[in-house]
């Protein structure tokens, strides 16, 4: 009864493709600290949306808002059409099921074998047999080609391959988005293009909605479908990689060009140079 | 500095006040997550045998030789007003009223708590609490009750393991090499100990000790700064912690249990 209305709702949405995450005016801070001041921002559903910017800009803030880790102090989080700031535990557990989140590091479980590791969230949250499990964990090996590393544990594996692990393990459940943090930084040249890649074939195979929080602009760029730049708590640009690439934006000027100076000042903010290094310094001094 | 301004004593206050919010909020999960573990009873499995038959040697050691001193000491305070056979009734009350709880939890805070800090707090500091979340697994359910339900089992057994070995260390000791007869020791025990009153409120004082230690523990682990300083202070702080609300509780409990 509930499900035929809602299959139809949903292919007629998805021609006017609606967002799958929308954050309205949001804000959010740490103690005295604003990350995000009235940040407005949409994920199209299907696409491969990337978020970029300085950092300490929120980005990743903005994923642990997605997932609910995190709540906004105001505005709105919503996940097709829900507000996650307002979910109860098991309404969130329940959103979150349909979500895949890749930690920078991988966030394997150090105790567990690669195997064990992507069978976790199946022996979690299913009934299945053992040997339909060892099939869907061999499966989601293979889609990021470690079927071979299956009895090695975390520690024996390269951070590069920890991240496949990683993200096969995201995929057990099938789910409909996969959040990205930072999964290029750190990763040799070889690792970096089959990442890339991975996340590519992935989203247009399985028809998924992939958000990759990262710092590499050319990598990023190539990849990408949409582009959102985050300036200090605030959205400087929205688009496709072209159109962001061609902003007028002087923050997202100096981001795209990667030059050094800019609206993001290369000094912290401190005494100024007189105070310091001046004659009343000198003075003042002993 | 001033440290007397109402606003700064106001948040120290406020700060304590959360943290004691937090800290039983944590055990009300760990108590209700009881129901998870009966359902998953291979973790509780797995972690007695983590938490229990790991910290069995370092209790049976320590058992003998406490057993030894009672011994010693015992037969030479008694032997002054002649009663040297009632050695092993002292050893036997000893161990069973006092010494088997205590020292067993202090052994099993810095054997079985400092392991159990560290990881939980180096999981959290490699996000795999985080990652454990956002996979919709809840991680006090999955990780902390289970810790917490094994220890509570594992400190009675550890407790118990370690008087029984107490009281033949004491055996050796007093009818071995120092002669006492074998008869009179073990009869005054019999007829000086009580099952209730001894024996029943020592394994009482030992699962007090088992959720104090095992709680102090896991709470360390949980809030502990997700950084290499801050797993290291969170385990000296279960070690520091553990031992003092032990010995607290311990006078407590004696004071209620044995009153006459």
């Amino acid at each position: 009864m509930m499900t035929m209305p809602d299959i139809a709702g949903f292919s007629m949405q998805s021609s006017a493709s609606p967002p799958l995450v929308e954050l309205r005016n949001v804000t959010f801070g740490y103690g005295d600290r604003t990350i995000l001041r009235d940040v407005s921002l949409t994920i199209p559903r299907g696409k491969v949306t990337a978020l970029m910017g300085a950092s300490g800009g929120g980005k990743t803030t903005v994923l642990r808002l997605i997932g609910g880790q995190a709540r906004a102090q105001a505005g709105q989080v919503l996940l097709d059409g829900q507000d996650v700031g307002a979910m109860s535990q098991a309404q969130l557990y329940a959103a979150r099921r349909r979500m895949g989140m890749l930690f920078q590091f991988g966030a394997l479980f150090t105790d567990m074998t690669v195997f064990e590791n992507v069978a976790f969230p199946l022996r979690e949250h299913t009934d299945l047999s053992e040997g339909l499990v060892r099939d869907i964990v061999l499966m989601k090996l293979q889609a990021v080609g470690l079927r071979g590393a299956r009895d090695l544990m975390p520690s024996q594996i390269s951070g590069g391959m920890a991240r496949r692990v990683a993200l096969a393990r995201a995929m057990a459940l099938d789910p409909e988005f996969i959040m990205y943090d930072e999964p290029f930084a750190g990763l040799d040249p070889i690792s970096l293009g089959t990442s890339a890649q991975l996340i590519r074939e992935l989203n247009d195979a399985l028809g998924l909605t992939s958000i990759i929080v990262s710092h590499d602009l050319e990598e990023t760029f190539k990849l990408a479908d949409q582009v959102i730049i985050l300036g200090p708590g605030v959205v400087a640009a929205q688009g496709t990689p072209d159109k962001v690439r061609a902003s007028s934006d002087p923050l997202v000027h100096q981001f795209v060009h990667a030059l050094p100076q800019g609206p993001v000042p290369f000094h912290v903010q401190g005494p100024s140079l007189d105070a310091d290094f001046g004659v009343d310094a000198l003075k003042g001094g002993r | 500095m001033r440290w007397w301004h109402p606003a700064d004593i106001g948040f120290a206050l406020r700060s304590k006040a959360a943290a004691v919010g937090q800290a039983t909020r944590l055990l009300l999960r760990l108590l209700a997550g009881l129901g998870y573990v009966l359902k998953r009873p291979g973790l509780l499995r797995d972690q007695i045998h983590f938490l229990g038959n790991y910290s069995l040697a370092i209790i049976g050691v320590s058992g003998l030789f406490v057993g030894f001193v009672l011994g010693l000491q015992g037969y030479y305070i008694l032997q002054r007003y002649g009663s040297a056979e009632a050695v092993g009734m002292m050893v036997a009350l000893t161990l069973l009223r006092e010494l088997g709880p205590v020292v067993t939890a202090l052994l099993f805070a810095g054997r079985a708590g400092t392991a159990l800090t560290a990881e939980i707090g180096l999981m959290k500091a490699g996000e795999q609490l985080s990652a454990m979340e956002m996979m919709a697994v809840d991680p006090v359910e999955r990780i902390l009750a289970p810790r917490f339900w094994a220890g509570l089992i594992a400190m009675p057994l550890l407790a118990a393991v370690f008087s029984a070995i107490g009281i033949m260390g004491g055996w050796i000791v007093g009818v071995l090499l120092l002669g006492i007869d074998g008869g009179a020791f073990w009869g005054q025990m019999q007829s000086g100990v009580d099952v209730f009153k001894d024996l029943g409120n020592g394994v009482i004082k030992s699962v007090v000790f088992g959720i104090t230690v095992t709680f102090v523990a896991l709470l360390q682990g949980f809030v502990a700064k997700p950084t290499p300083e801050g797993v290291s202070r969170a385990t000296t702080r279960t070690v520091v912690m553990a031992s003092l609300s032990v010995l607290a509780l311990d006078f407590m409990l004696t004071a209620m249990m044995f009153s006459i």
